[in-house]
């Protein structure tokens, strides 16, 4: 098969599990982001199929041949890193013709490979600058081009934005993304930034304590989170406790819902609702009566929090749809069933 | 790069070269000094291999302990003038631009790299009758003719504390080149002139640490072996001097050693001393 | 005002202190006959001929030379695999080595040299040149290693981590990128231990002082027999030599940092 496989993949430190068993498989090119809290075991992960650590357990496939034995200088892949890690005693088209140079290429070769991967990051005729000279930005572009120089089978970026100031961030997001689309390479970056992993990925990959929470596209994460876990960190939610009745009807915060209907067997469980889906309006009938205890304009959005049952419901509008409220006043919400994810406690 | 613990002999082959040198060259000479200690003296060569304690019972003649005894009383002596000046000199330093630190500094190693000889040789001319220092005083009228300061105790103390203050200053300066300014400005914003921030904060701050260098400088003082002989009279002699003296002159090399053994073992304690106060400091 | 006043005051005195000796020997260098007189009678440079034209201290002089320069040569090659080592590897029990590196230069001098003393007599090689060469550089090795050590650490692991996914084995990465970067740490290490070598006394004169007069020993022994102002020279010589390698190290580098600051891009 071609692509990368993870089999089993387990990083023992002494005592503590930074990754533990995780099991992924990414089609070749594939844009795949690893996304989740610090300490999740996301870098080591990176790291592993970098081959600058050595898993405990368990084998990294890459086009069906297993790569885990493989030192990183043999198995040809490009990485950035959350440092740059830039050369600083070498001027950015040297940085970036390294890899040919200790290959032995041709100066000609290497001038020519530069200056064609500096086009392609849009930083033509910077070849002879010195690194210390460059903005971050420019930086982060050198670093790309320095890790695609031998169009490797793999690109590896470890939080490459976490040093660019927010608006050129995203901008940069949305180049790596076109770059990545262009050159068909397989990618993973690794990320704590839900935004920077939706605008880019294919596949994300949400970790939690060493462990894969869920691996889906970003609407699928969004919309269908796996647990209470992805469903807290991705965005915003709601999470409410549900339980059920001998009948199997599904009540929230003292309200059944109807068409919600929860696993065979459980009693009680959570769901998640986005903010989004909440539905504000007039104390009645079918509506889960609550107060809003304070009103948020953002200009884009309006959130309303409403205590309702004794847990804090937020509720998410657009400035169209808005329900004019004020706090202390007495509302109802309503929850559609199909925006109601079940997960687990 | 993740450190990585050696994995075949071929992984030891950097530390091979210089993990023989240090041992033939260091381990191995220490030891025969060591040796050396124990055996006999023989007036027509350097020494005959026995075992005697000899070499270390000499240590309990009064002229021996009247000799360790001015020894580690110049050096404490020393270790407490450099510290008291070169303290407050550091602090100062470091608040300075980068630019006055790094000409201080460079001529500060200057000096440290100076030849005793050297030191000796210019101190003693500083201190003589035709080019000295008393011919500025007759010059200015507050004296009435020029007179040799040396040999003497003044002189021997003055010569130590020039060498040893450029090596107590750069002791101190990484601890207080590190010391967090917002510590004082904390001090300066609740009162505290900065004379009183200096003596309030900055010290009791840095106690353990002038400890350990009062500890460092003491050792040092200790090493000092020809400043005593240029600028000194043979009572103002340190424990230095006479194991040279034992070892070239009087060839008498097992008891050279032996005083050499006691000296380190003094000085070893000592380094000892100033490492425990270093973790107390880490740890605080 | 009042402040900046002491400060000043406080400054002037310990750089007096400091340099008033030197001014002595730097205006006894240049008086005109062979007095001992400051301020200097008459002004002649003929003193300074002399380190260069009198075959005695003509001699003294290559030898504390090649000395300094072979020893700190060595000092280095036995510093940089050794500081190396314990920076790529981890193998706590091969600290010691940078102990025994460090112990002769902290222990008291006349200790490491009746080491040699005793050790080179043992052995039957007593008076050759060559052992002052590694006698000192023994005593020295300290210094690079510690300017190397201070290097290495300030190498970003990633850089290192960066050539291999780009192919470099660890020999390639010691060559790319390990030394390039490591290499002012070694001159200054190397600046270091080549100054002090050069005004070293007791080490080399326990080990060759019978056979062979280095510049220090020249001088004390000179200092023995009456005064020449040939010494006042040399030990200007010397400042001069010392000032102007520490002076490139800084202009060069970062001396601050090798002393301990912690980077060149705070204060």
């Amino acid at each position: 098969m071609s692509g990368l496989a993870l089999q089993d993949i387990t990083k023992q430190f002494g005592d503590f599990k930074a990754v533990d068993s995780v099991n992924l498989s990414v089609p070749h090119g594939k844009f795949v982001c690893l996304l989740g809290p610090s300490g999740c075991g996301k870098t080591t992960l990176l790291r592993m199929i970098a081959g600058l650590e050595e898993p405990t357990e368990g084998a990294i496939i890459l086009d069906g041949e297993d790569i885990t034995p493989v030192p990183t200088h043999k198995r040809n892949l490009g990485m950035v890193f959350q440092s740059l890690a830039l050369f600083p005693h070498l001027s950015v088209g040297d940085n970036i013709s390294y890899a040919l140079r200790i290959r032995g290429a041709s100066k000609d070769e290497q001038k020519r490979r530069a200056e064609e991967l500096l086009t392609l990051v849009h930083l033509p005729g910077f070849a002879d600058r010195p690194v210390a000279k460059l903005s971050g930005g420019q930086r982060q572009r050198v670093a790309i081009a320095r890790a695609l120089a031998l169009s490797p089978k793999l690109f590896l970026l470890d939080e490459p934005m976490s040093a660019l100031d927010a608006k050129l961030r995203e901008s940069m997001q949305v180049e790596l993304r076109q770059l990545q689309q262009r050159l068909g390479i397989t990618t993973f970056v690794v990320t704590h930034d839900q935004r920077e992993a939706m605008t880019m990925a294919d596949v994300v990959v949400v970790m939690g304590e060493g462990r894969i929470r869920q691996a889906a596209s970003p609407m699928e994460i969004y919309r269908k989170p796996a647990d209470a876990f992805v469903a807290d960190f991705i965005g915003s939610t709601n999470l409410l406790d549900v339980t059920a009745d001998n009948a199997g009807r599904a009540s929230v915060l003292g309200q059944v819902i109807p068409d919600l209907a929860l696993p065979a067997g459980t009693a009680k469980a959570s769901i998640s609702i986005r903010p989004e889906d909440v539905r504000l309006g007039k104390p009645g009938p079918g509506a889960i009566p609550g107060t809003v205890t304070f009103v948020r304009d953002l200009g884009g959005t309006i959130e309303t929090f409403i205590e309702a049952g004794g847990q804090t419901v937020v509720a998410v509008a657009t400035p169209r749809e808005r329900v004019d409220v004020a706090a202390g006043d007495r509302v109802g919400i309503t929850l559609p069933p199909e925006a109601c994810v079940v997960v687990k406690s | 790069m993740r450190r990585e613990t050696p994995k075949s002999i071929a992984d030891y082959t950097p530390l091979f070269f210089p993990a023989v040198m240090l041992v033939v060259f260091f381990v191995v000479p220490f030891s025969t000094m060591i040796a050396v200690s124990f055996f006999k003296r023989d007036p027509a060569g350097f020494y005959t291999p026995d075992f005697v304690v000899d070499n270390y019972a000499r240590f309990l003649s009064a002229f021996f302990g009247r000799v360790l005894g001015f020894s580690l009383m110049l050096s404490v002596i020393v270790a407490i003038c450099c510290v008291a000046i070169a303290f407050p000199f550091t602090y100062l330093l470091t608040r300075r631009p980068r630019a006055v630190q790094t000409v201080w500094l460079v001529c500060l190693l200057s000096v440290l790299s100076l030849s005793e000889v050297i030191i000796g040789f210019a101190w003693s001319t500083l201190f003589s009758r035709t080019a000295g220092i008393t011919n500025l005083f007759v010059w200015l009228g507050v004296m009435q003719e020029p007179v040799a300061l040396l040999p003497g105790f003044g002189a021997v103390l003055t010569g130590m504390v020039y060498q040893a203050l450029p090596y107590t200053i750069l002791v101190l300066y990484p601890a207080l080149v590190r010391l967090d300014p917002t510590l004082l400005e904390a001090a300066r914003t609740l009162g505290a002139s900065p004379i009183h921030a200096f003596f309030n904060v900055v010290t009791p701050a840095l106690r353990n640490t002038i400890v350990a260098t009062l500890i460092m400088v003491f050792v040092f003082a200790l090493g000092s072996y020809l400043l005593p002989q240029i600028l000194g009279r043979p009572q103002h002699w340190t424990l230095s001097v006479l194991i040279t003296d034992q070892a070239i002159y009087q060839s008498n090399m097992p008891f050279a050693a032996a005083m050499a053994v006691f000296l380190v073992l003094i000085s070893l304690a000592l380094v000892g001393l100033t490492l425990l106060v270093g973790r107390r400091e880490n740890a605080l | 005002m009042s402040e900046t006043f002491l400060r000043r005051l406080y400054f002037a005195a310990v750089a007096l202190f400091l340099g008033a000796p030197l001014i002595v020997v730097a205006g006894v260098s240049v008086n005109e006959k062979q007095d001992l007189a400051f301020p200097p009678i008459g002004f002649s440079l003929s003193w300074y001929a002399q380190i260069f034209l009198d075959p005695e201290w003509r001699r003294a002089l290559i030898a504390s030379v090649v000395l300094a320069l072979t020893s700190a040569a060595l000092a280095v090659a036995i510093a940089l695999p050794l500081a190396w080592f314990l920076w790529r590897r981890i193998a706590p029990w091969a600290n010691i080595f940078q102990l025994l590196g460090v112990a002769p230069f902290i222990l008291p001098p006349v200790i490491t040299a009746l080491g040699f003393l005793t050790f080179w007599a043992t052995i039957g090689l007593y008076g050759q040149p060559w052992t002052a060469a590694i006698s000192h550089a023994i005593f020295f090795v300290t210094l690079p290693l510690v300017t190397l050590s201070l290097g290495f650490a300030s190498i970003d692991r990633s850089l290192v981590e960066a050539a291999s996914t780009m192919g470099a084995d660890d020999r390639t990465v010691l060559k790319t990128v390990v030394l390039p970067l490591i290499l002012p740490y070694l001159v200054s290490g190397y600046a270091f231990a080549f100054v002090l070598s050069l005004n070293e006394y007791i080490v080399a004169y326990m080990t060759i002082g019978f056979v062979m007069e280095t510049l220090p020993i020249k001088i004390f022994n000179a200092l023995r027999y009456g005064y020449t102002p040939t010494m006042a020279s040399v030990s200007v010589f010397f400042v001069a030599i010392a000032a102007l390698v520490f002076g490139l190290i800084a202009w060069f580098g970062d001396i601050r940092r090798l002393l301990g600051a912690m980077s060149s891009d705070e204060s």
